[in-house]
């Protein structure tokens, strides 16, 4: 019982942990199922996570700051957008910039402002997206089992959290069974075909954009408002790269992408759990081994030891129309 | 929606356009600060003044140009080849455990070629490091950008376990290895200059920087001057052409990268062995990426990424300055710097483009009085 219970507490911690992925892992998603690669998930984490504490430190409203993220997030991917479609920019290079300016305009503004090195104040818990308790947690928390899974596990996420794991279902009915996720698919695999059925390219792809912008905007919102209640500079602290390694992990596919951001989540839990503790013939645990096992296992499948990750065939390409 | 443009002469292709993208960088990056309540004039005044009003903010902002002239020429070489290097920040990072190993252990060799097997160290232990992305990308089909974002990651736990439970200094709190012996370091200018009898200010610019020069012109004798540069670039520009006229893509792809990785090595010559006479945590500090901004502004070509080196060290060592004169703009104004340039010289080289080619058009056109 007592290995259940540590199991339910790492892997809580795991769910917690993977969040922020989850939802930057689908926005990448959404992005490059469009053909449009986007490593510039870190760089629009940060922004959605200094919009969201910087507006909510002014206005004292969680929901205030919750907008802002998202729209401020939303506006750097259609710079993004803009470079990649309209500008058939090297869309590699474009997110390298975005990665770039996010990192030092959101330290840079931070500090000019509150003169903390880049730091926001701590919000008080009212400005927090704080942890919802499921109805009679407490209650079925004390059955064998389903009590602790129902308590540990279920229950005590926040609203973004419980956002998070509803865009799972939500994007994979979203682009398999709707017309507009087929079409979408189609631009990411061949552009021409979808213009020639006289739908347009450009504007599928700007819409793949803005809700890839929008999901990793709530990342960012998450990492300020719901985990931490401030913003610190580099505070996404590379998660947008693991969310890239989880979303070729997961084949570029939703419930996949799931399961991976929660390994890697998991693995991050190990990994804070293992720190100093000896184990018997190992000795200590090195846990620069688990952190980078994310890389190294997007490393792994990436050489083809475990089967292929082939991403959409026309991602990074851009779309120049026949004329 | 667009007719063909028409090709522009060569002095707005080499010269008008790559400046139109950097003034706009600049331009914005002005506005940045003018939002932040201060002037930019004046902060253009004390950047310059920090990085090149004397002989030390000089010999700093020199001692910063060699790292980026290492990471610009590593990215740069890629970029002909058609690849994308992420890596280099990864690949200095691990070049410096090259440089530090072998200054901690082979001490037994005379004099400074200690020093120099040191250099070499770094630059085998950077392209090893590259060597498996390089692989990856030539035979396994998988792109060389992903590969290389992971791999900075699996460099930075690497050198972390081998800092903290390896090559640490016992009985030392620090993530840090024992200073180095003097055959291995590389000699900074200064300490050159005082044999003499020439007084320099205490600065790490050292010789590393020769070695930079050097490096770029061996770069540009590679790429334009011998028969594997003309395949790198054949790949670069079709490697289906490249195919068919009996260059093997594959083949390229990892000579190039492994060349890339050895170059970005550089950075530890000039940063591990020319400074910190140590191995540190992070000394590579986010240099790799700034080689992309210095390859993209200086167009991949040897003389344009001296110039570019040069101006991102004077933006570094001024910054430093300029956050002490105006504490509002911390040093992160240069990392939105270094993102613009690589917004605009990078991902919207061709937005002025369209401009100006309507405009010389229109101007060519007019008859000749």
């Amino acid at each position: 019982m007592e290995g259940f219970d540590a199991f339910i507490v790492v892997f809580a911690s795991g769910m917690r942990l993977a969040i922020p992925l989850i939802l930057a892992c689908l926005a990448g998603l959404w992005s490059e199922r469009s053909g449009i690669v986007d490593i510039g998930l870190e760089g629009k984490i940060l922004v959605g996570a200094f919009a969201s504490a910087a507006v909510a430190t002014f206005t004292g409203s969680m929901w205030l700051g919750l907008v802002a993220g998202v729209a401020a997030a939303i506006v750097v991917s259609l710079i993004h957008g803009y470079a990649s479609i309209d500008q058939r920019a090297n869309q590699i290079v474009s997110g390298t910039a975005i990665n770039m300016v996010a990192d030092g305009l959101t330290a840079l503004i931070g500090n000019a402002i509150w003169s903390q090195g880049g730091r926001t104040p701590q919000l008080p818990e009212t400005a927090q997206f704080r942890e919802i308790a499921l109805p009679f947690a407490r209650q079925i928390g004390a059955a064998p089992i389903i009590g602790p899974i129902y308590e540990g596990l279920i229950s005590g996420h926040n609203l973004i959290g419980y956002i998070a794991f509803a865009m799972v279902p939500i994007t994979y009915w979203a682009l398999y069974s709707t017309r507009f996720g087929l079409r979408l698919r189609a631009v990411g695999e061949n552009p021409a075909a979808v213009d020639t059925a006289g739908i347009s390219v450009r504007g599928l792809r700007y819409r793949a954009v803005v809700i890839c912008g929008a999901l990793v905007g709530l990342s960012g919102v998450y990492l300020a408002l719901g985990q931490t209640g401030y913003f610190q500079p580099h505070m996404s602290a590379g998660r947008g790269f693991i969310a890239l390694a989880a979303l070729v992990f997961a084949k570029w596919r939703p419930w996949p992408a799931l399961a991976t951001c929660l390994l890697f989540g998991c693995l991050d839990a190990v990994a804070i759990r293992l720190q100093g503790v000896e184990l018997p013939i190992i000795g200590p645990v090195p846990v620069q081994a688990i952190e980078a096992l994310p890389y190294i296992l997007t490393v792994v499948l990436l050489a083809g030891f475990i089967g292929k990750a082939i991403p959409p065939r026309a991602s990074g390409i851009p779309y120049v129309k026949e004329r | 929606m667009s007719a063909p443009l028409k090709p522009l002469p060569v002095w707005a292709d080499v010269a008008l356009i790559p400046l139109m993208n950097v003034v706009a960088a600049f331009v914005i990056s002005g506005f940045v600060v003018l939002a932040i309540g201060e002037n930019p004039l004046e902060a253009v005044q004390s950047l310059v003044l920090g990085a090149l009003g004397d002989l030390e903010g000089i010999g700093y902002t020199l001692f910063y140009a060699t790292s980026f002239i290492f990471t610009g020429l590593s990215v740069a070489i890629c970029f002909h080849a058609g690849l994308f290097n992420i890596g280099t920040e990864g690949q200095a990072y691990i070049g410096g455990l090259g440089a530090a190993l072998v200054a901690l252990h082979f001490g037994f060799l005379p004099g400074y070629t200690l020093a120099i097997a040191a250099i070499i160290g770094a630059a085998v232990f950077g392209a090893a490091f590259a060597a498996i992305p390089a692989y990856l990308q030539a035979y396994r089909d998988s792109h060389i950008v992903i590969t290389t974002i992971m791999f900075n990651y699996i460099a930075s736990a690497i050198m972390g376990y081998v800092l903290v439970n390896v090559l640490r200094k016992p009985g030392q709190m620090n993530a840090e290895t024992e200073p180095f012996r003097d055959t291995a370091l590389v000699p900074q200018f200064h300490d050159i200059l005082a044999h003499f009898g020439i007084t320099w200010p205490v600065t790490p610019f050292n010789l590393s920087f020769i070695l930079a020069l050097l490096c770029c012109l061996a770069v540009w004798l590679l790429i334009w001057r011998t028969r594997f540069g003309y395949e790198i670039r054949t790949v670069g520009a079709n490697p289906t052409a490249a195919v068919y006229g009996g260059i093997s893509p594959a083949r390229v792809t990892v000579i190039t990268t492994l060349l890339s990785g050895a170059l970005a090595g550089g950075v530890a010559a000039n940063v591990i062995l020319g400074d910190q006479h140590r191995l540190i945590l992070e000394f590579v500090g986010g240099f790799g990426f700034v080689g992309i901004a210095v390859a993209l502004m200086g167009r991949a070509h040897p003389v344009g990424i001296i110039l570019a080196a040069i101006l991102f060290g004077v933006l570094y060592q001024g910054g430093q300055a300029l956050s002490i004169d105006m504490p509002k703009i911390s040093r992160d104004m240069i990392v939105v710097i270094q993102g613009l340039v690589v917004l605009f010289a990078g991902a919207l080289e061709h937005m002025f483009r369209r401009p100006v080619a309507t405009l010389l058009a229109r101007r060519t056109t007019q008859p000749p009085i």
